[in-house]
């Protein structure tokens, strides 16, 4: 009897502290679609729930594009995000498969460089970045796209951690056996290795994919005054400047929201995939 | 010398070296090294040989007209200030052209890097000519270059594969690194007027930054103090509270385990920089976290949320583990799952407590398992650049300062070179950023089982 009164206390406890820690978590996103619907002006907010209703924010978004262009932003970032996905996912997969089922004599040392790569801060260089992507002519008007996708994607070669342990877990008998059979590496490649790797080249284009909507100092150094070729992370920056906050603060929320619900799609996918991924190739 | 000879006890190990093919070739094969191509000529490979003789010709070109000029620049960085000429017709002043050091800066690395290149080629053009020269004298016929190009999609595979990666890790990953490192050594910064004409300075700049007395050496210092601070909260904080989340929704009696891990796993699913953006907007001191707590009477003044330093440093801390347990809930439950049952079995029978239990079974092994990924957590939060720059933007910044309260070394780098314009500072501390990360990683990462055993699995 005393026992089980300890264990309904110590439960009904767990459940009031988890109450509490998951209305901690949920409330500010919660409280964000709420107020994207909110009729109210301006950056002041009195209360925990608006107390007018509207959809106008989310039409404004898509109607008023004389400040700040967002259906704009959304095509600039998807294009951007759709180059450069295609870009690194070639060269992340390749750079994994060279490292894990290739033996050559420069494995070693590129590994390594890639790892000291690594370490030093991403946009330390994008100041020299800028100069480079100048002299190609890449930055100004519409090549900013190209620019862009180029910086997210150039250096994916050396995020191929994930992906090599991936190839790794595969059993180097299947290559082995295709090789007595008169495969060239190349088919062993395409015909035998990509076929098993779907997880990996699924996460790993998501990843890609999804960098470009979520990055931020990249593309501010990129674009700098060029507003037409904003991307929809500059652009929501933008919104809460001084001079727009008043009139563009509920849109922002609307914006957030749009912007959440296709990643949070993508990555609830790539969850999966991710865990298959992690999991290894060939299982048993 | 190891760049053109090979060690006989390498895994990797052939004769074919530029080594042995200028001291044992025939004249064939030395006189590749003047005209690149000329081994495969002789050879009858015409493909081969006009391509390597393409590539010197383009490089002699290339160093004529432009390269050699841009490689001298170097030392001097250029001289000739933007001058001003009364045009006396016109009457306006007329600007001649200057010297703009970052180009001439960048251009000389340029060189360096295409030079650099040329000699990869050289390199395999000479090892080519003595392979087909040796193979000649045994009587074997050389392989055509049909077949050379099948060798690129069969034993050769990794060099299609890389070509590309590789030249894209050189352009905009190497070159603008060699390209920043060096500007750590000039006095490339707005201070001074030295924007557009610089000059080397050695090291200078280091000496200024590690200085204790100078204005940016303190600042240094105690940007670096919090640094390290601030990622060792943000990674073991997240790293406990996490776990006892992880710990409580995985507990036997816990029921709806998969609707709590849902409500924690949500805000993952939202971009970070939305996230954080929101909540910087509702902690300014008229934003609705201020606004409504003083409505309900509670407070008088506005909570000095990014205006006050401890608070600044509190709120980001906080924040962070709200944007960060939910990740730390999902790597943790996983390896929760697999600590062997029979543990818990015994321990419960040897009567201990849930306490002890946590701290002798279940803190050990999830430290075990989790260890490498700590050090890379630790690291990430060293450059954890989206967290600071997006909710506190560094401030509160005390005056005349440049960097702020909650700047990581990260964010005053980006401060220094984007709106301060202070390039050789930004650069010093990029470099010094790397040098904390690569004590803290180099040494456990070389330890991890990952690198030591990677063949494990195969």
């Amino acid at each position: 009897m005393n026992a089980t009164v300890k264990k309904r206390v110590s439960n009904a406890l767990v459940y009031v502290c988890l109450s509490v820690l998951a209305i901690v978590w949920v409330f500010p996103i919660v409280w964000v679609v709420l107020y994207s619907f909110s009729a109210q002006k301006g950056s002041y907010i009195s209360t925990i729930l608006p107390k007018a209703w509207t959809i106008s924010n989310y039409t404004k978004l898509f109607t008023d594009t004389s400040i700040l262009n967002f259906p704009r932003m959304f095509t600039n970032t998807l294009i951007i995000a759709i180059c450069s996905c295609l870009l690194s996912v070639f060269f992340t997969i390749s750079v994994a498969y060279c490292m894990s089922r290739l033996r050559f004599k420069l494995r070693k040392p590129f590994m390594n460089i890639a790892m000291i790569l690594g370490l030093f801060p991403g946009f330390m260089a994008m100041v020299a970045v800028y100069f480079i992507l100048q002299s190609f002519g890449l930055t100004e008007g519409s090549m900013i796209k190209v620019a862009l996708s180029l910086v997210y994607s150039a250096g994916a070669g050396v995020k191929f951690y994930v992906a090599k342990g991936f190839f790794d877990t595969m059993p180097k008998a299947l290559d082995e056996a295709a090789e007595i059979d008169g495969c060239t590496k190349w088919q062993i490649f395409t015909k035998i290795t990509m076929p098993l790797s779907k997880p990996i080249i699924i996460s790993t284009t998501l990843q890609a994919f999804m960098a470009p909507w979520i990055d931020f100092i990249f593309a501010k150094v990129i674009c700098r005054a060029n507003a037409s070729e904003y991307t929809v992370a500059i652009g929501m920056w933008q919104m809460l400047d001084k001079t727009y906050i008043n009139d563009w603060y509920m849109r922002f929320l609307a914006a957030a929201v749009l912007i959440s619900i296709p990643i949070a799609i993508i990555f609830i996918y790539m969850q999966k995939f991710y865990a298959d991924g992690m999991g290894g190739a060939v299982k048993g | 010398m190891a760049l053109f000879k090979s060690n006989p006890n390498d895994e990797f190990y052939t004769p074919y070296t530029v080594w042995n093919a200028l001291t044992k070739g025939n004249w064939k094969t030395r006189l590749s090294a003047l005209i690149m191509g000329f081994g495969q000529l002789a050879g009858h490979r015409f493909i081969k040989g006009l391509m390597y003789l393409g590539v010197e010709i383009l490089y002699i070109y290339y160093m004529i007209t432009t390269g050699i000029g841009q490689i001298a620049g170097l030392p001097g960085l250029g001289e000739a200030e933007q001058g001003k000429v009364w045009n006396e017709a016109l009457g306006v002043y007329e600007y001649t052209a200057g010297d703009n050091s970052v180009k001439i800066l960048l251009f000389g690395i340029v060189a360096l890097f295409v030079t650099a290149g040329f000699i990869v080629v050289w390199r395999a053009n000479m090892k080519g000519a003595y392979k087909a020269q040796v193979m000649q004298e045994k009587g074997k016929p050389l392989p055509t270059f049909r077949q050379d190009v099948a060798k690129l999609f069969d034993t050769d595979i990794q060099k299609t594969l890389l070509t590309l990666p590789v030249l894209g890790i050189l352009i905009f990953t190497i070159l603008p690194l060699v390209f920043m490192i060096s500007m750590a050594f000039t006095n490339y910064s707005k201070i001074g007027q030295h924007l557009v004409l610089f000059d080397w300075v050695g090291l200078k700049n280091f000496g200024e930054v590690l200085n204790f007395g100078s204005d940016i050496g303190s600042q240094f210092w105690s940007v670096l103090g919090w640094t390290l601070v601030w990622a060792f909260f943000a990674t073991f904080l997240n790293y406990i509270f996490g776990m006892i989340l992880a710990l409580v929704i995985n507990r036997k009696g816990t029921k709806g385990k998969a609707f709590w891990r849902f409500c924690f796993v949500l805000s993952i699913a939202v971009p970070q920089f939305v996230s954080l953006m929101v909540l910087r907007s509702v902690l300014q001191p008229q934003g609705a976290v201020n606004v409504i707590l003083q409505n309900l009477g509670w407070i008088d003044q506005s909570l000095p949320f990014f205006t006050n330093a401890t608070w600044a440093r509190v709120t980001v801390i906080i924040i962070n583990l709200w944007v960060g347990i939910p990740y730390t809930l999902l790597d943790l439950t996983g390896i929760l799952q697999n600590i062997p049952g029979e543990l818990y079995e015994s321990a419960r029978i040897d009567g201990a407590s849930t306490v002890t239990t946590f701290f002798k079974i279940t803190l050990p092994y999830m430290l075990f398992v989790t260890a490498p990924n700590l050090i890379v957590t630790f690291t990430n939060n060293i450059n954890n650049f989206n967290v600071i720059y997006l909710l506190s933007e560094g401030n509160p910044t005390p005056v005349g300062h440049t960097a702020g309260k909650t700047d990581l070394l990260v964010t005053w780098l980006y401060k220094l070179t984007i709106d301060r314009q202070e390039y050789n500072i930004g650069a010093v501390i990029g470099i010094l950023t790397f040098v904390v990360l690569a004590i803290v990683s180099l040494v456990t990462y070389r330890s991890t089982g990952s690198y030591k055993n990677e063949e494990g699995f195969m």
